[in-house]
């Protein structure tokens, strides 16, 4: 049973659909409050959403060791998914893992937490997946830095425990930091390290 | 012996293997979340040599997809040699389109300029780069360069660039000049000449960095602050062409100066092929291009 | 009227079919065939293999031939399609005591167990043209070897047994050894990849620093412990299986280089080694690999850094002929923007010379004149 879950549901086209959810990753990257919708999405077991699940697809390998939170490390099915597709072996702790991925970030463990790189390879650094429910129904974001021509808006939801907070001391030790992908039905935008976020009503 | 020869054409789409390409596109993102820093990546070897750019062809390859739109400029023209192999090399291995027009491209890949026709968001400029540390000829040495970026020790530069003010007055660094992303990461632009600099602020489009040889990628994000190293005496400038483009009379662009007999005869073209060309379509004229030229 | 130059496509096309003809030459000759390129030349396949890192003497001997014999341009060939070559596993360090050996030499012991044996060498052979080869003269069939081989210990474990020279190049029992072709290089970098970086660098790169350490420039007293040349099995581990399977035999060449070492505070005077293994035939790339090797140990055996062959980025950074032969000849790439830029800066600073000089030259004309 679990075997047939776990070989099932990757992409259609591997080569090509990588492609396209790396672009939507790396539009969302460069413009960083912008949503990417249209990119081809994978079948995984629940509660691994088809949106992380492609983003898993498209840049998890061997070489990437993931983190998974503990609502997505308890389903066997999704464990021996992501180990079927992309052979990425389980990080032994979050400052191992190369990628995260949380199915709860209102819960997710801080932020400093993962891996940070360091002063001399800050690119040696954690890069977080969360899935959210909505990108635009939350507590609004207000966010500017390299990307963002004047100010761009973001209202995720839901967001780790004293977002604003977090992410200030995030970009405070930039260059180092996490990156991270925000995935839900509505689609995909990112947050890098570089990006300043301020909250809508300050 | 024939097993082998039989097989040596099984290339992938855009000729990399998937698990290099995701390997090169987590470099990109690193990047781009960390404007003006060299990401070391593994790169591979490309059927082309070191070198003639397989820092960019190997951004190209990992980011190109079915849809793009591909334009390859090398000097700041299409039909240079190099330019005309590395578009071949993509027709053959990716089957993308490909074009001259600025405008119409998704992708441009560049060796030594940028166009003059402003870039537009959604699309992605990939340098090539032959050495990617703005440092490397004060310090060749690694390990010294890679602490002075963590410690954002620039002070080298700054002298280096006074001793040359104090010498000839002025900045004697006319191409890779540096420049500072963001206020943090001083950044070798690649060999375009400084005119191109002020392109590199604030540009809407992604700009990507290659340098296949010494294995690093680095990325200026749209809308990023990109200043060019300088001195409040002595502020940057950009090089000034004292006539109109011979063929299209287009001011305000890079030119290049053709050498036309052994007598010191000369004309000044511009180094945009494309840019040149459409200004002609548009019906600009410089003082040699083919219709004065026949009324004379 | 001036007309930019066009159509660099098919000035590409037509200097391809030129070099095409070039490479087959005269057409009243037979084509020279891959077989006979791999057995009659097949020291030339051995390095492109050596250097391409790459072990298929077929399509060696194909690089060799599309390279008309350049030897750099035939390991690139070599290289670029290794490179899109799947990766299935690492094989188990080759056991290179269990050499099937057809040459081994020792400049330490006059005898020793399993003999010397000279094995096909260019040594003794007086340099005198052959003009019988001109021709195609047959030459005597070897002597082959008919007592039943002793065994052949290495010399580096002879005198491990009296333990008068350091172990076995260990690193820790849980470190991965690395893998310079999917890692980029990071300095300081450790002997393993370090290893390998020399393993497909540049014979005469390499020649060149072994040979400056030996006039001085970081020597460290080298004795040739051994040199052995012949095939050794490649053995991959399956998880499936308890036993180690064999993929095949290669041909390897191994020099251990014993060098002379007074000890420092850490470590009591002993003998150290320089090590170099390459693909094939190469004893002269193997010895020259082992005595940067050795050179390179420098910081690791607290010796002074004072000569190129010991600095260690100077050396990894530039041993690569790929990487080098692409850099020094991308030089003929159109650099005519870039040059316009120093031009443009040059008469500048020509133009602010001559006013300075001119104005001095006035200066001194009414000083003159005033006078």
């Amino acid at each position: 049973m679990l075997d047939s879950i776990a070989i099932e549901g990757g992409f259609q086209k591997p080569v090509f659909d990588a492609q396209t959810v790396f672009r939507a990753i790396m539009q969302a990257m460069a413009e960083p409050g912008t949503i990417h919708r249209g990119m081809a999405l994978a079948k995984p077991p629940a509660p691994l959403t088809p949106e992380a699940a492609a983003v898993a697809l498209a840049l998890c390998d061997q070489d990437t060791p993931v983190w998974l939170d503990s609502s997505l490390a308890a389903e066997d099915a999704v464990r021996a998914w992501l180990a079927f597709h992309t052979g990425a072996p389980l990080a032994n702790t979050p400052a191992d893992a190369h990628f995260a991925f949380s199915a709860d970030p209102e819960h997710l463990i801080g932020l400093e937490n993962f891996a940070q790189g360091s002063q001399e390879y800050p690119d040696r650094s954690a890069t977080l997946v969360l899935q959210v429910s909505d990108l635009s129904g939350g507590e609004g974001l207000v966010l500017a830095g390299p990307g963002i021509e004047s100010v761009a808006r973001l209202a995720p939801r839901p967001l780790p425990r004293h977002f604003i907070r977090q992410w200030a001391q995030n970009h405070a030790r930039f260059p180092r930091g996490v990156d991270l992908i925000l995935v839900s039905r509505k689609g995909l935008a990112a947050l890098p390290r570089s990006t300043r976020i301020s909250s809508q009503e300050a | 012996m024939n097993a082998h020869t039989d097989n040596i054409a099984q290339y992938n789409f855009a000729y990399l293997d998937e698990q290099t390409k995701r390997m090169i596109r987590r470099a990109i993102l690193k990047a781009i979340a960390i404007p003006g820093y060299q990401v070391p990546f593994a790169s591979r070897e490309m059927p082309m040599p070191y070198g003639w750019g397989t820092g960019g062809v190997q951004v190209t390859a990992s980011i190109i997809g079915t849809d793009d739109v591909l334009k390859v400029i090398d000097q700041g023209a299409d039909d240079t040699t190099n330019a005309v192999s590395i578009r071949a090399f993509f027709q053959k291995v990716a089957n993308v389109a490909v074009t001259t027009h600025t405008a119409d491209a998704t992708i441009i890949q560049t060796r030594h300029r940028i166009p003059e026709e402003p870039l537009k968001s959604g699309q992605v400029l990939v340098y090539q780069v032959p050495i990617p540390e703005p440092l490397r000829f004060l310090e060749p040495r690694e390990t010294e360069t890679r602490k002075m970026h963590a410690l954002e020790e620039y002070g080298l530069m700054h002298v280096k660039l006074y001793e040359d003010i104090a010498q000839h007055g002025h900045i004697a660094t006319t191409f890779a000049y540096p420049v500072k992303v963001e206020g943090r990461y001083v950044m070798d632009p690649s060999p375009t000449p400084k005119f191109d600099n002020p392109k590199m602020h604030m540009s809407k489009a992604l700009q990507l960095f290659g340098a296949g040889r010494e294995k690093r990628i680095y990325a200026v994000p749209p809308y990023t602050r990109v200043e060019s190293l300088d001195f409040e005496d002595h502020p940057f400038e950009i090089q000034t062409f004292d006539e109109p483009c011979a063929l299209c009379g287009g001011t305000n662009v890079y030119l290049d100066e053709v050498v036309l007999d052994d007598r010191g005869g000369r004309m000044f073209v511009c180094s945009d092929t494309d840019n040149c060309e459409a200004r002609r379509a548009e019906g600009h004229r410089g003082h040699l291009s083919g219709e004065e030229a026949a009324t004379v | 009227m001036y007309v930019a130059v066009k159509g660099g496509e098919a000035a590409i096309q037509n200097a391809h079919r030129l070099l095409a003809d070039r490479r087959r030459g005269d057409r009243n000759l037979p084509s020279i065939t891959l077989e006979q390129i791999a057995s009659q030349l097949s020291l030339a396949v051995d390095r492109v293999m050596s250097e391409g890192s790459l072990y298929d003497t077929g399509l060696a001997a194909l690089a060799v031939k599309q390279a008309r014999g350049d030897m750099i341009e035939a390991i690139f060939l070599l290289r670029a399609y290794r490179t899109t070559l799947p990766r299935f596993g690492y094989s188990r360090p080759v056991d290179t005591a269990a050499m099937l050996v057809e040459r081994r030499v020792s400049a330490t012991y006059k005898d020793l167990p399993g003999g010397q044996l000279l094995g096909p060498t260019f040594d003794y052979t007086h340099r005198l043209l052959d003009p019988e080869l001109a021709e195609d003269a047959a030459p005597a069939a070897p002597e082959a070897r008919s007592e039943a081989e002793e065994a052949m210990p290495r010399v580096s474990d002879i005198l491990a047994n009296e333990g008068l020279i350091e172990e076995d190049g260990s690193l820790p029992e849980d470190r991965e050894p690395g893998d310079i072709t999917r890692e980029p290089p990071e300095f300081p970098m450790e002997r393993d990849q370090r290893l390998q970086a020399l393993s497909r660098g540049d014979e005469g790169f390499l020649l060149a620093l072994g040979y400056s350490t030996q006039r001085g420039y970081g020597r460290n007293h080298p004795f040739a412990g051994e040199i052995r040349i012949g095939e050794v099995d490649v053995e991959i581990d399956v998880p499936e299986l308890d036993f180690p399977l064999t993929l095949g035999r290669i041909r390897v060449t191994e020099c251990q280089m014993v060098n002379q070492f007074k000890g420092s505070k850490k470590v009591p005077p002993q003998f150290t080694r320089g090590y170099g293994l390459v693909f094939g035939q190469s004893e002269r790339k193997a010895m020259a690999m082992s005595l940067c090797d050795r050179a390179l140990r420098a910081n690791e055996l607290d010796e002074d850094i004072t000569a190129p062959a010991q600095d260690e980025e100077f050396v990894i950074s530039h041993c690569d002929n790929v990487q080098a032969t692409g850099f020094v000849e991308h030089l003929k790439l159109p650099h005519y923007v870039d040059f316009q830029a120093e031009l443009g800066l040059v008469r500048q600073m020509r133009r602010e010379y001559e006013e300075r000089h001119k104005g001095a030259a006035a200066d001194t004309e009414r000083r003159e004149a005033a006078e």
